[in-house]
């Protein structure tokens, strides 16, 4: 009994890893990052979701629309904590398309109630204009991004406290910080670019950030913060787009430690009811085969 | 529970009676609070929301296009408002009305900005039972409702039934003389 | 619905009028409450109380969803967004679906597994298992039809591949699939009917779950000796000793559920599924949601297109036959030594198929699963009649109160009156 439980428990690892050496060649994984927001108690940086705004506001904007997101997002809570003020005022940068009295499409200064108004007027035109491929919507893109973490990686991710759940950040920091030279005698076809966590490697997009690309706020002393690198843009892009793709998440973590620890609490109660209550009729018999634990 | 020979959560009688008793109802309560808790986010879910919030911002309406004797629709947060700009003659009726006279008592400088006597903001949906009035109609030449005969004169008040008060007045500024901004009042958006 | 008479006797006037009228309370109080429960049954046997719980979240939260989702192609996916970001609690209730789905099966995995391993299908319970198997149809008929609504890569290529799996039925499939999709392709004809029908079935599976729960009346449950109830002192009222197991047990069932929805909310859906549904770009890896990998795999275990689709409708059909294939007088798995080995074997192959149903069809994987799909089908085919006749089965206890006492011990406390707890007819 117990040896076939074993032999056949084995037999599962066994092809499991077997195949697992044959699988996903070429395409490195992308390294693990540290990320504020991660685990159970994570929570989002403001002001790292501040600078990453600001990245994607001043590089990635020109190609990259974020048509979900709406001005007044960036101030509601668990967010990047713009007050009120802040965000009218950047929503009044933006020009929106409207309809007149008269009928016609005028323009006019977004209001906070607006959605990032879009880089291009439609996919189609942002196709012609980037070689044939639209560059994507940033809205859920850091949930819409993973790669595969295989046997027994995948199992270990989904338990509490070593889980991990942030593949599609870690995918946006290493491709941001993916580009190099191709292999000797790789060709790269025009329009394409060589970059080493791409699946495929040859990316349309151009390596779209450098260091010192945008300029942080300082300090009191006049000191910069944090570095001005391509490594801590990636970081504060990516965990501003965790943001964007995921904004309730904060709330949602909080909510869930409360509602676990009740659902707890709850079953320790209810537990000693039930045992009260079966000691009515002797207890009751746990396990999966009480018959084969006594002697007869 | 009735035919069987033990009733083991019954209140009384055991000897650790009284921390078992505690702790089925703390366990009751618990699954009651339980329930409760998790009905909420779906009644919540009901109200409106964000988008619908931020969508009731408040608005601004241009006046100047507005002609002497016309009433324009504006819609705010999905109601539909009249913004009549009234001839003399109508405010000059509207404001000679005895109070005595009136369904429900109110004073046309009561339901105007001061200063602004010309323009009329009202909600426009019959207060019987939501029907548009038509404008320019009825007796009194403010409003009549086309469902149920309710007549409103130029300052929309109710004069004749079977609607039971005035159209209301929405909030709402003046930014400018030629400029309101409704869902506003006293410098902050309404809630 | 009970085979063990009316005990409820109504107190007041009032119900004694209405109980004249309608005996409603009386049917309510002999299943629920005065029903006869084996007194031995483990945590296996609660997983019943926790499915209907799991279909009633699903339904509610799912009403509440169609309360702001809207099912036409262009708008589905952001109105999905639109849940999740904008209206209160919009993202608890998206969540507690997607995730309450992947619940639903564990725990009816659960359930078929314990059915499968103490002998449940057997007589005289045929039909109470058919019925299950015939909610595991619906089940994945439902799951199916409700991952195309939020309108991804994942939604519009899973809902292209299962239609074109239909397309293989010979004569009829190209009609079928011309009808489903409501168009020349999956579009947004396809959409609004799969939402319509994904509204539906919820309520059908709701009416099989009654005859399902009435046919287990009739029958009374199988327990883990798998003999019947042979007097009171074998069983316990319903309530209050099953209901508070039940309760308790679907308390934690809704902790580990939180924790998903919470914390792991996107880990048992597909990445792609966040990019919106593309006809121009089929994603890398399309497999579909976890609980179906197992039958993926014997799809793609077979290299023909129709003999691939025979073969996975067959893996689920045979279950209904499970009854008349295993030829064993003996129900329980625990007197069975040398079924219950196979019994683990076939737990692990499916556990195999489903990982293999992730994996791209090449190589070692399809010889796996190739393997693996000929020993699901041969567990039912030939070992299931043939231990069956071989084996010789341990002695089974003489009662279930013994499986709990040890024989001839007495146990304090009186459980069922005994005319209250009349068996169930049984062969075994």
């Amino acid at each position: 009994m117990k040896t076939t439980r074993v032999l056949a428990a084995s037999l599962l690892a066994a092809v499991m890893s077997v195949t697992v050496a044959s699988a996903d060649e070429g395409t490195p994984h992308p390294p693990r990052e540290k990320w504020s927001f991660a685990g159970i108690f994570g929570r989002f940086d403001q002001a790292q979701l501040q600078r990453g705004f600001q990245v994607y506001k001043e590089v990635c904007s020109s190609c990259h629309g974020m048509s979900l997101v709406r001005f007044r997002n960036l101030a509601e809570a668990g967010g990047p904590g713009f007050s009120a003020g802040q965000v009218k005022e950047l929503a009044a940068q933006y020009k929106v398309k409207e309809q007149n009295d008269a009928g016609e499409d005028v323009d006019r200064p977004a209001r906070a109630a607006d959605a990032f108004p879009s880089p291009f007027p439609n996919e189609k035109a942002a196709a012609a204009a980037n070689g044939g491929k639209a560059p994507p919507d940033f809205s859920v893109l850091a949930k819409a991004r993973t790669y595969e973490r295989g046997f027994p990686l995948f199992v270990i991710d989904a338990l509490p406290f070593v889980g991990y759940s942030e593949q599609g950040v870690d995918y946006i920091h290493a491709l941001l910080n993916g580009y190099e030279d191709p292999p000797a005698g790789k060709e790269i076809p025009t329009g394409t670019y060589y970059n080493k966590y791409y699946a495929g490697h040859l990316i349309a997009m151009p390596k779209p950030i450098s260091d010192g690309q945008v300029t942080y706020a300082k300090n009191d002393k006049g000191e910069p913060v944090v570095p001005e690198t391509t490594e801590q843009y990636s970081h504060d892009v990516a965990a501003f787009m965790a943001w964007a793709a995921e904004p309730h998440m904060m709330a949602r973590k909080a909510l869930g430690l409360r509602v676990i620890l009740f659902l707890l609490v709850l079953s320790g109660l209810l537990y000693y009811v039930k045992k009260k209550i079966w000691a009515k009729v002797g207890g009751e018999v746990h396990g999966l085969q009480p018959e084969l634990h006594k002697t007869y | 529970m009735a035919n069987t020979a033990g009733h083991p959560e019954s209140p009384h009688g055991a000897p650790d009676g009284t921390r078992r008793d505690f702790m089925f109802l703390a366990t009751g309560a618990g699954l009651a609070v339980g329930a409760g808790a998790l009905a909420w986010p779906f009644v919540a879910s009901m109200a409106p929301d964000a988008e619908t919030i931020a969508a009731g911002a408040p608005l601004e309406v241009d006046l100047t296009p507005i002609q002497e004797g016309q009433i324009v629709n504006v819609f705010w947060r999905g109601k539909l408002i009249f913004v009549r700009n009234r001839t003399e003659k109508e405010v000059k009726e509207a404001s000679e009305v005895k109070l005595a006279d009136l369904i429900d008592p109110q004073a046309d400088s009561a339901r105007v900005k001061q200063g602004h006597a010309k323009w009329l903001v009202v909600y426009g949906n019959c207060t019987h039972l939501g029907c548009v009035p038509i404008g320019h109609q009825g007796q009194y030449e403010g409003w009549s409702c086309p469902c149920h005969g309710s007549l409103y004169d130029t300052s929309g008040r109710v004069r004749r039934g079977p609607a039971p008060t005035n159209l209301p007045i929405p909030p709402y500024v003046f930014e400018s003389d030629s400029k309101i901004r409704i869902g506003e009042e006293g410098g902050k958006a309404v809630a | 619905m009970s085979a063990h008479g009316n005990t409820y006797v109504p107190k007041s006037a009032l119900a004694k009028w209405f109980e004249s009228r309608l005996p409603l309370i009386g049917l309510v109080h002999s299943s629920f409450v005065s029903f006869p429960v084996p007194r031995n049954l483990n945590y296996f046997w609660t997983f019943g109380a926790i499915l209907i719980a799991m279909l009633v979240s699903q339904i509610v939260t799912g009403i509440w969803l169609a309360m702001h989702y809207d099912p036409s192609a262009a708008n589905a996916f952001n109105s999905v967004e639109h849940i999740m970001r904008d209206v209160n609690y919009g993202w608890l209730l998206r969540y507690m679906h997607a995730n309450g789905a992947s619940m639903f099966f564990v725990a009816v995995y659960v359930h078929i597994f314990r059915a499968l391993y103490y002998g449940s299908y057997k007589a005289p319970r045929e039909v109470l298992y058919i019925l299950g198997v015939i909610i595991y149809l619906l089940m994945m008929a439902t799951a199916f039809l409700g991952y195309t609504l939020p309108w991804g890569q994942m939604s519009f290529w899973g809902a292209t591949v299962i239609t074109s799996i239909l397309g293989a039925i010979p004569v009829v499939g190209e009609t079928i699939q011309s009808l489903l999709w409501g168009g020349y392709s999956v579009g947004s004809p396809t959409l609004n009917r799969f939402f319509s029908l994904h509204y539906l079935l919820p309520f059908m599976i709701t009416g099989v779950v009654v005859l399902h729960v009435w046919a287990l009346h009739v029958t009374g449950q199988n327990n883990p000796a798998g003999i019947p109830i042979k007097s009171g002192k074998d069983a316990v009222a319903f309530t209050p000793y099953a209901t508070v197991k039940d309760v308790f047990a679907s308390v934690v069932f809704f902790a580990f559920f939180a924790y998903w929805i919470f914390y792991q909310p996107n880990y048992l859906g597909h990445a792609d599924n966040y990019v919106p549904a593309n006809p121009a770009v089929t994603p890398a890896h399309i497999v579909p949601e976890w609980y179906f990998l197992p039958f993926y795999a014997i799809l793609r275990a077979v290299p023909d297109k129709l003999g691939g689709v025979i073969l996975m409708f067959s893996a689920v059909l045979i279950l209904a036959l499970a009854p008349w294939l295993d030829t064993s007088r003996v129900r329980s798995c625990n007197y069975r030594p040398i079924y219950r080995q196979f019994f683990w074997l076939f737990l692990v192959v499916c556990v195999l198929l489903g990982w293999l149903g992730a994996k791209p069809p090449e190589g070692g994987y399809v010889i796996a699963a190739r393997i693996c799909t000929a020993y699901y089908f041969l567990h039912f085919l030939l070992v299931m009649p043939l231990v069956g006749l071989f084996e010789t089965p341990k002695a089974l206890p003489g009662s279930i109160l013994e499986t709990v006492t040890g024989p001839g011990k007495q146990v304090s406390g009186s459980g069922m009156p005994i005319g209250a707890a009349a068996a169930p007819s049984s062969k075994g």
